[in-house]
């Protein structure tokens, strides 16, 4: 006996239909090309499945990728920007962020859980002029430094800016001085901050806050460095050099503690703060 | 980047200056009487030096706090202060000869100036790379600040840079980090620090000497969160023409008015007729008045409160609605 029988053939679906997925699900990466569907690229935190490309992603996103379910609740909601300057055109681009990327400004200030620890966390988010850094910005981050001091909470900022906000010209820059001043309080009263930097981080927010954590994490591929690209292919007249200024060439040059993908940097983010405030190690994390 | 080249708009001071050398001259060589004639023109250039430093425009400021006339950090060394040594390196890279530092004394004194140094000539705007630090420098400016800390000796800074340089070689070792680092130490030095902005104060560079105490500007220097060419070519993709040039600096509100009416700074230190670079010997003296003022202002505090007040004076700065 047949220790098989063939079975009627069944009249298969034509494949064509099977895979009829209408045209706007589909994404492609922009860094590879691969293409796939959105919720793929979703469900893998916008980093690309294929080269593992880390797209930009939004304030909120982070706080919700970092932060215990539930936990989160946003700071400082109540601080606009103004126009101290009179800068030309300054509140249209103003209104107009608000309008595209809500009325945060570029930096989300929240409070929550991290892996059952307490922390205070800024988010920058580019989606808001860039990311710049001006008056709103440099003073949510100090007033979660000083919340960071009276709670000894640690500190968590998530960088993603071209630098200072020119609109505000130098009180943009008078809000490195003191952003720095309050992470050096900080430092004496021994409450970590950690800072992770995204794609991109440069100027005034790389030259401040940044490049000051007790670790300094970065997500693969990001651009960081003090003078943007193009300013340093002018300096130099000839092309820069493959990978200058990314997340890997920094680590090689021994300005990051290390690079992180974004699926762990919430476990990274609870291991150094658990090692930092002398509290047991985690548990619940798969050992990796 | 400094240049000795006559400004367009100081051209007329020029012409007129000429013609009193050229009469002085006649008068020398033939025992004439020339006093009556020198007199009125004197009097003339005087009077035009006044109206036009006195309507100068903001970009125009620009120009005259980069001109290669004005005194540099090294000049005042000479005019303000006796006693100068140079200390040289950041013990970890090399020397980096865009900051100059060391200690000197004011009114006998001693006190540790650190400052950007630009060169005049081609040889030595090379040597002082434009007055634009690599890391090292700010690594160098910081080291010094420590040593003057641990002596108990105030820091008195001059600022006088377009910015940090950028280049390959900057960014290897760390600009962000270097700037940064100086921002955060120089918020809790436990010795006064008094900051003068002499020519030109540009961004990053410029900052990570001027978290201070006291921040004083000279009458036309400026101090910017980005260089006005730069503005223009981002905003207007036009960093060139002299019309957009104008513009931006006159948006960016950077002159010392400026910044004293944002509280940005402390005081203005004037400078004669005609700028700092007419007369090297008024300017300095205004700024030796100054320093020795307000450093005896600033030694009544404790270490501490020094260093208390200090932060609030940041934590203060930038506006916004709430």
């Amino acid at each position: 006996m047949a220790w098989w029988k063939k079975s009627e053939k069944k009249a298969r679906q034509p494949r064509r239909e099977r895979l009829e997925i209408p045209a706007d699900v589909w994404e492609k990466c922009e860094a590879c090309g691969h293409t796939d569907i959105r919720e793929k690229f979703e469900r893998n935190l916008n980093v690309c499945p294929n080269c593992d490309y880390h797209r930009r992603i939004r304030a909120a996103d982070y706080c919700n990728l970092m932060l215990d379910d539930g936990s989160m609740e946003e700071l400082e909601v109540e601080l606009r920007s103004t126009d101290p300057l009179g800068f030309p055109d300054y509140p249209a681009r103003l209104k107009k962020a608000i309008t595209n990327a809500g009325d945060t400004d570029a930096l989300l200030a929240c409070t929550g859980m991290l892996d059952s620890l307490p922390v205070n966390i800024g988010v920058m988010d580019f989606a808001f002029m860039g990311g710049s850094m001006g008056s709103v910005v440099g003073e949510k981050i100090a007033r979660l430094g000083v919340r960071s001091l009276e709670r000894k909470y640690p500190l968590i900022v998530v960088s993603a800016s071209g630098g200072a906000r020119m609109q505000e010209g130098v009180l943009s820059l008078m809000q490195m001085g003191k952003v720095s001043a309050v992470l050096a309080q900080l430092a004496e009263r021994r409450i970590p901050y950690i800072s992770i930097l995204t794609n991109p981080t440069t100027g005034g927010v790389s030259a401040s806050y940044a490049m000051l954590g007790d670790a300094i994490i970065a997500e693969p591929g990001a651009v960081i460095g003090f003078a943007g690209p193009r300013v340093i292919k002018q300096t130099l007249g000839q092309d820069l050099p493959e990978g200058f200024q990314t997340s890997e060439f920094l680590l090689d040059h021994g300005m990051l503690d290390s690079v992180v993908h974004r699926r762990n940097l919430k476990r990274t983010v609870s291991q150094l703060l658990r090692h930092m405030s002398g509290r047991p190690a985690a548990t619940g994390w798969a050992a990796s | 980047m400094g240049t000795s080249v006559t400004l367009e708009f100081e051209k007329p001071i020029v012409e007129l200056e000429k013609q009193i050398d050229e009469l002085k001259r006649l008068a020398g060589g033939q025992q004439l009487d020339v006093d009556q004639e020198i007199e009125p023109l004197q009097k003339k250039l005087a009077e035009l030096r006044d109206e036009i430093y006195k309507n100068l425009s903001p970009w125009q400021r620009v120009q005259v706090a980069r001109s290669a006339k004005r005194p540099f950090t090294l000049d005042y060394l000479q005019l303000v202060f006796t006693d100068f040594i140079e200390l040289h390196g950041d013990r970890a890279f090399r020397e980096d000869a865009a900051i100059v530092g060391g200690w000197a004394r004011l009114e006998g004194e001693t006190v540790m100036v650190i400052g950007h140094q630009r060169g005049r000539d081609t040889k030595e705007i090379l040597k002082r790379n434009f007055g634009m630090p690599h890391p090292e420098g700010y690594r160098k400016a910081l080291r010094l600040m420590k040593l003057a800390e641990k002596f108990h000796v105030p820091v008195i800074t001059f600022i006088d840079t377009m910015g940090a340089w950028a280049g390959l070689g900057a960014e290897e070792r760390g600009q962000s980090e270097a700037i940064a680092r100086n921002l955060f130490e120089m918020s809790r030095l436990e010795v006064p620090i008094i900051a003068t902005v002499i020519g030109e104060g540009g961004s990053g560079g410029a900052l990570a000497l001027g978290i201070a105490d006291r921040t004083n500007m000279l009458e036309n220097a400026v101090y910017s969160v980005i260089t006005v060419e730069g503005c223009a070519a981002i905003l207007w993709k036009d960093g060139k023409s002299q019309e957009m040039r104008e513009k931006a600096a006159a948006a960016l509100r950077i002159t010392a008015q400026d910044l004293l009416e944002l509280r940005v700074i402390d005081e203005i230190i004037p400078e004669p007729p005609g700028g700092a670079h007419a007369n090297h010997e008024t300017t300095a003296q205004a700024v030796h008045d100054t320093l020795a003022r307000q450093i005896e202002e600033l030694r009544r505090y404790k270490p501490d409160k020094l260093v208390r007040r200090r932060r609030e004076k940041f934590l203060r700065m930038g506006q916004f609605l709430e």
